[in-house]
């Protein structure tokens, strides 16, 4: 079924082009009207094609447009089109949105910037390369909205340009996204070498159907779509900041607080769960693919969660929480269960949307701080901050009813239930559902630790950033306020009505299902004990923060930091993983490159190879100069000498190359009479018929006659010599006597 | 003439005009320089008009006798490997004319310069469609000349060493091949009793494994020397650095393209035994170049030198396509040889700016400038994006498609019933995808110390460094265009080659597994020679 699914990425697209080549020349006003409506415009376009259009066409594989064909070549064919299937259509449906909600906020929060036409123009652009991102049709489709949102979060990250540190983050975002575009790349060569399409459906279908392609062992003793699957991962983990290659995620909270909340918490970081829910049939061709990506998703979510037990800005505390919570949900595709993967990124998308556009409304009100030890007491200050701030970190914390919950739970209870990784490895949904429960708990921790810092007890700023603290003005409380009812109620949309026998309550999971099949069926005792642990576990970190920061730092606090220095500071410098990379990495390659430079291209290809033949042929140069310097005598010397030379070549004997033999029985005639030319001088020929070294006939006659004594292959040697010059020519015959 | 004939020669003619106005008269100069060029660009589009896109021999053949007692005939004709280097070329030419910086900080003789890129643009175009190989010969070193005297005139400080190292090593490649040829010339009278240059007959004959060795190996060190390959492109980065703006951009946008044309066009075609003996050391050159050339471009601190070598990574794309002998390789490797010369002859632009502005091309006395100009940092930066291979612009597919047909190489050749051209492909594409973040590390480097950071460096505060306005927003704007069109809408370029490509590819195959059969079988032709064209020639027998 068609519908001009191109409106939709088209529309912000329009709007960037608009205000990056006009937007200098219009009023703030213009300026956010024309981002707000073209965001808002393709919400009210994806709504249409996901509640009107879409119903019809599940049958069909969803919503098709074919733009125009973009490149072909041999059997690659690659049509620049989209797809809205339920799982482009969720995806759609939170980036217009939420998209619209921050462009909303923005209006508030950049009103200071200079540069504001510019800031709203990487914001459209973003908006439409993600709607590229999820609704591409084939991988290089999609491809293109991934380099696309690597390239506006680099733009977007380096807005404040004059600062380095900004520009450096910019650049580290995009560098370590391209070492997952670089897996992503052979990911897609892989897939095409195996199935001969990079359409999502026909890859899908392909994988479904167990290609022979796919399932091929290929290397290691893994099938092709192993291989396919991590490569594609490394893709994932580069754009979704999971280990190795979250650390650009921290450094770009450089960047304003409304791109944080959109592009690096929202959207664009989950990109890569959706890339793996999108391939999800591929996945499961896999079990040990599986296992790496909920292994993965599971140490990042642990990993990240207690790095953000000892940072000290609010952004940063944000930062390791999305990295975490992206880890729970690799965790939940991982296990197999893509919709609880999904449902979680919906849930966060509206959490952490909240909770970094309260960081930023609370950051306005500190005067541009993010220092949490600075804060405290806010919570009478700035009230409505305040409350969303309080239901989002319910819901991250996962309070049952709230959001997160929901989400949470169905990725734990999902993991302990799984059933894809088979046999040999079936360890591993036990253990990652274990660590995330532990996460879980850390995540409430540190979540609350946040809480009660900023919002308890007494401010701890001077008194100059005190006098001038103040609420947000109504264009980002408003949006605030309704991502805090979708962080508080949004939950609801995936109940596990399974629980009560009415698995169509889970309305999520319903839409869902058409593309990455039914929910996983959990028992009953499962799901229970997983909600009751849950629930427990967001209580105790709740409590456990409270205890040792309720109201401020308190004594508990400064007693763990004393009685453990090292590990504290390890935690707070972030295990010291940058470093790492700088001292193994990013110094080696350069240090190598620099001595490449001088070896290679300036000393062996300039020096030796090029400048050292070059100075060869300048000796000859300078000695074929010597001889036409202007100098009559010198002229007359080398004159003399050069007849010397030819009258010496003229008269030597020219060296004969042949003489005739003659056989006759035994009997050999030898004619060595002008070989070449000997006639009129005197020469003398020595003739040795055996080649033995003893002459047999000698004198100044070029012929001579010898009979040999028996048959056989004999060898003739002639010498002929010139004793005017002293100079001789040997030749020499084989000859056959029968 | 015909209209391919009008096409080349057109630009000389306007040489020779500008010749007749008198020295002083600069305006004058650039204008004529500038109609003729655009004249140029205007009339290679009619070759679109009229181009088959279906058909994959060559079109709009112009044949006219030259020197009748040699058989060397004018002979031009166009198909759709040589059609988009055609357009290219007409298109960067007026361009550059165009740009206030073409001639660079030594204003001087403007009518020499604009006379030297004329006859330039002659050669260039001489040398594309030409398919008589005296004719290309000839074309080939037309080319040189101008060039040395853009180097050697108008360039930097060490512009006589750049110039020099350019004519020589450009020379010495060029000379084997025309031994080369001359040794085919002999060959082919030996064999039809009639003297002739025509590429086609020189396309059908099938040397032994010796001479074949020998030829190719005179035919690609030229070619080889042109890309640059590793390790024969230390000429290029001092070529960039001294020559001026307008000579940079041509010699990267167009002049380094007879590399690789010169592969798929005579070498390869001509002597396909030996370009698959040579097939996997000139992979791993390629390879090597990529890789080489990437990192080398990340330690640089000239800007223009960085640029250069990045075009030696680049170029090594081009290099592998070609090799793979699969329809995406060799499409994408064409594809990636015009995307490079509007992205990099982009930046050369760029750079000139900079130099222009600020008289100085070391990274370290840049910083800020977005705050300064930022109208050409955003025009820059999508130019660097481009070159990056940012998908939406022009870097992108050629270098997709290169390395997805490096990557399948290996099925294709199975199916396609050809012995291996090199070892490992997949390995090779996945080293040489590597690039893709090299590429991002050298360039983003560049333009953050070029256009972040604080603008704390008093000369680049000063007033004369001005945003870009004027004729040179057109400049950028075009070049933009051209990379979002090529980025977005690949298909009517890459459709006008698939014929040609594919009919290359088969042809080379055929020649191929007969020479593979019987590698020692004496000179001969293969395919046989159309008995028309053998009577044509054999009615006509001259003798020198």
């Amino acid at each position: 079924m068609s519908f001009s699914l191109r409106l939709i990425p088209l529309l912000p697209f329009a709007g960037a082009t608009v205000l990056l080549l006009f937007g200098r020349a219009f009023s703030r006003q213009w300026v956010h009207l024309i981002a707000c409506l073209a965001i808002g415009t393709a919400f009210l376009v994806s709504a249409d094609a996901f509640f009107t259009a879409l119903p019809a066409a599940h049958e069909s594989g969803g919503l098709h447009d074919i733009v125009w064909a973009w490149f072909a070549s041999g059997d690659l064919k690659v049509d620049l089109a989209f797809r809205m299937d339920a799982l482009s259509g969720v995806m759609c449906l939170i980036i217009t949105f939420i998209g619209t909600l921050i462009h909303i906020y923005s209006a508030g929060y950049m009103s200071h910037e200079k540069d504001y036409a510019r800031f709203f123009a990487y914001l459209n652009l973003f908006c439409g390369a993600m709607l590229i991102l999820v609704l591409g049709d084939s991988l290089p489709v999609m491809f293109v909205g991934w380099e696309g949102v690597g390239l506006c979060s680099y733009l977007l990250i380096g807005f404040w340009y004059g600062q380095t540190a900004n520009a450096n983050a910019g650049k580290k975002a995009f560098i370590t996204n391209r070492i997952g575009d670089f897996g992503f790349l052979l990911g897609m060569f892989l897939l095409f070498s195996a199935t001969n399409t990079l359409d999502m459906p026909g890859i899908n279908a392909a994988a479904k159907a167990g290609a022979a392609g796919l399932t091929e062992i290929s290397w290691m003793g893994q099938p092709v779509a192993f291989w396919a699957a991590l490569f594609l991962f490394v893709g994932a983990a580069g754009k979704s900041a999971q280990i190795p290659l979250y650390v650009w995620l921290p450094d770009a909270m450089a960047g304003p607080t409304p791109v944080s909340a959109l592009i690096h918490a929202a959207t664009m970081v989950t990109a890569g769960v959706y890339m793996v829910a999108r391939l999800g049939a591929l996945y499961l061709l896999s079990p040990a693919a599986m296992a790496i990506v909920a292994l993965v998703g599971a140490a990042t979510a642990i990993f990240a969660a207690i790095i953000g037990f000892a940072q000290n800005d609010f952004k940063k505390v944000l930062a390791y929480s999305t990295v975490s919570q992206l880890g729970f949900m690799f965790a939940g595709v991982g296990t197999g269960a893509f919709g609880s993967g999904v449902f979680h990124l919906y849930t966060h998308a509206f959490f952490k949307a909240g909770l970094f556009l309260c960081a930023g409304s609370v950051m306005h009100a500190m005067s541009g701080s993010g220092d949490i030890t600075k804060m405290g007491g806010l919570g009478r200050k700035i009230p409505w901050t305040h409350r969303v701030f309080f239901v989002c970190w319910l819901a991250i914390c996962g309070v049952p009813i709230f959001s997160g919950f929901f989400s949470k739970d169905a990725i734990v209870a999902g993991a302990f239930a799984t059933h894809v990784f088979g046999e040999s490895l079936s360890w591993v949904g036990p253990v990652v559902g274990t660590v995330l429960l532990l996460a879980a708990l850390c995540t409430s921790f540190y979540m609350s630790r946040l809480y009660f810092l900023v919002f308890s007890g007494e401010c701890r700023a001077d008194h100059e950033t005190q006098h001038h603290i103040h609420e947000s003005p109504i264009e980002m409380v408003g949006p605030l306020v309704v991502l805090a009812v979708g962080a508080g109620l949004g939950g609801l949309i995936g109940f596990p009505g399974g629980l009560f026998g009415h698995e169509e309550w889970n309305l999520l999971g319903h839409w869902l299902e058409p593309v990455v099949g039914p929910e996983l069926h959990i028992p009953h005792a499962v799901e229970v004990t997983v909600m009751a642990a849950s629930t427990a576990v967001a209580f105790v970190g709740i409590f456990l923060a409270r205890a040792f920061f309720g109201g401020g730092y308190r004594e508990p606090a400064h007693q763990f930091a004393r009685s453990m220095p090292g590990f504290v500071a390890l935690v707070r410098d972030k295990f010291r993983v940058d470093e790492l990379y700088n001292f193994f990495i990013v110094r080696p390659l350069r240090f190598v490159s620099r001595g490449l430079f001088v070896i290679v291209d300036r000393i062996v290809i300039d020096k030796a190879m090029v400048e050292v033949p070059a100075a060869i042929v300048g000796v000859f140069g300078r000695a074929a100069r010597w001889f036409q310097a202007g100098d009559a005598q010198r002229y007359l010397a080398t004159f003399a000498i050069g007849v010397a030379a030819i009258f010496y070549l003229a008269t030597r004997p020219p060296a004969p190359d042949a003489f005739k033999v003659t056989i006759q029985g035994t009997a050999v005639d030898v004619d060595a009479r002008g070989v070449a030319g000997t006639a009129g001088r005197t020469l003398l020929y020595d003739f040795d018929f055996e080649a033995d070294g003893t002459v047999d006939r000698k004198g100044s006659s070029p012929t001579a006659h010898f009979v040999y004594e028996g048959t056989g292959t004999y060898v003739i040697r002639v010498t002929i010599k010139d004793p005017r010059w002293g100079t001789s020519t040997r030749l020499e015959q084989k000859v056959r006597i029968q | 003439m015909g209209l391919l004939g009008w096409i080349a020669l057109t630009p000389l003619l306007g040489a020779l005009l500008v010749m007749l106005v008198p020295k002083e008269e600069e305006s004058i100069h650039r204008g004529i320089g500038l109609t003729v060029a655009i004249g140029t660009f205007l009339a290679s589009l009619l070759i679109l008009g009229d181009f088959d896109r279906t058909q994959a021999g060559f079109q709009l053949v112009v044949n006219r006798p030259w020197v009748a007692s040699l058989g060397i005939n004018f002979h031009l004709g166009v198909d759709g490997i040589s059609l988009w280097l055609v357009l290219l070329t007409t298109f960067m030419v007026p361009l550059t004319l165009f740009s206030p910086q073409a001639i660079g900080l030594r204003n001087i003789r403007v009518r020499e310069f604009i006379i030297a890129m004329l006859v330039l643009e002659t050669g260039m175009l001489g040398a594309f469609l030409a398919l008589d190989l005296f004719v290309f010969y000839v074309f080939w070193e037309v080319m040189l000349v101008p060039m040395y005297f853009i180097i050697g005139i108008w360039g930097g400080e060490r512009r006589l060493y750049a110039s020099i190292k350019f004519v020589l090593y450009t020379l010495v490649g060029s000379l084997l091949m025309l031994a080369a040829i001359l040794y085919l010339y002999a060959q082919v009278h030996t064999l039809t009793g009639t003297w002739t240059f025509d590429y086609a007959t020189y396309a059908s004959l099938m040397l032994p494994r010796g001479p074949q060795m020998l030829c190719f190996g005179a035919f690609a060190l030229a070619f080889m020397i042109k890309v640059p390959l590793f390790p024969l492109h230390t000429w290029l980065p001092d070529a960039h650095v001294e020559a001026p703006t307008g000579g940079s951009v041509i010699l990267a946008a167009v002049l380094l393209k007879f590399g690789a044309y010169g592969f798929l066009r005579f070498a390869m075609p001509m002597f396909p035994l030996a370009a698959w003996s040579a097939g996997p050391a000139i992979a791993i050159l390629a390879v090597i170049g990529i890789i080489f050339g990437a990192l080398m471009a990340y330690v640089q601190d000239d800007v223009k030198k960085l640029v250069a070598y990045s075009s030696v990574s680049h170029l090594g794309f081009v290099v592998l396509g070609l090799l793979t002998l699969t329809a995406p390789g060799i499409q994408g490797g064409i594809y990636q040889m015009l995307a490079h010369g509007i992205s990099t002859g982009g930046l050369f632009f760029g750079v000139g700016i900079l130099y222009d502005r600020r008289h100085t091309r070391r990274l370290d006395d840049f910083g800020g400038l977005w705050a300064k100009m930022p109208v050409f940092a955003a025009c820059f930066l999508v130019i660097v994006l481009a070159s990056v291979g940012l998908p939406g612009l022009c870097g992108f597919v050629g270098e997709f498609m290169v390395l997805l047909g490096t990557f399948t190489a290996g099925k294709t050749w199975q199916t396609d019933g050809l012995p291996p051209m090199f070892w490992s492909p997949m390995l090779l594409a996945a080293i040489s995808a590597t690039a893709v973040i090299l590429a991002a590390m050298y360039l983003l480097t560049m333009y953050q110390k070029l256009m972040f950071g604080p603008l704390d460096k008093p000369e680049n505060k000063a007033d004369h460094v001005r945003d870009i306005h004027g004729r040179e927003r057109w400049v950028f704007g075009t070049i933009i265009v051209a990379a979002l069109m090529m980025g977005l809408w690949p298909k009517p370029i890459l459709d006008r080659t698939e014929a040609s490509v594919k009919s290359f590819v088969t042809a080379f195959r055929e020649r191929l597994l007969d020479a593979d059969k019987n590698p020692n079988a004496p000179a001969r032709f293969f395919p046989a020679l159309p008995a028309a064209e053998k009577t044509a020639l054999n009615t006509n027998p001259v003798t020198p």
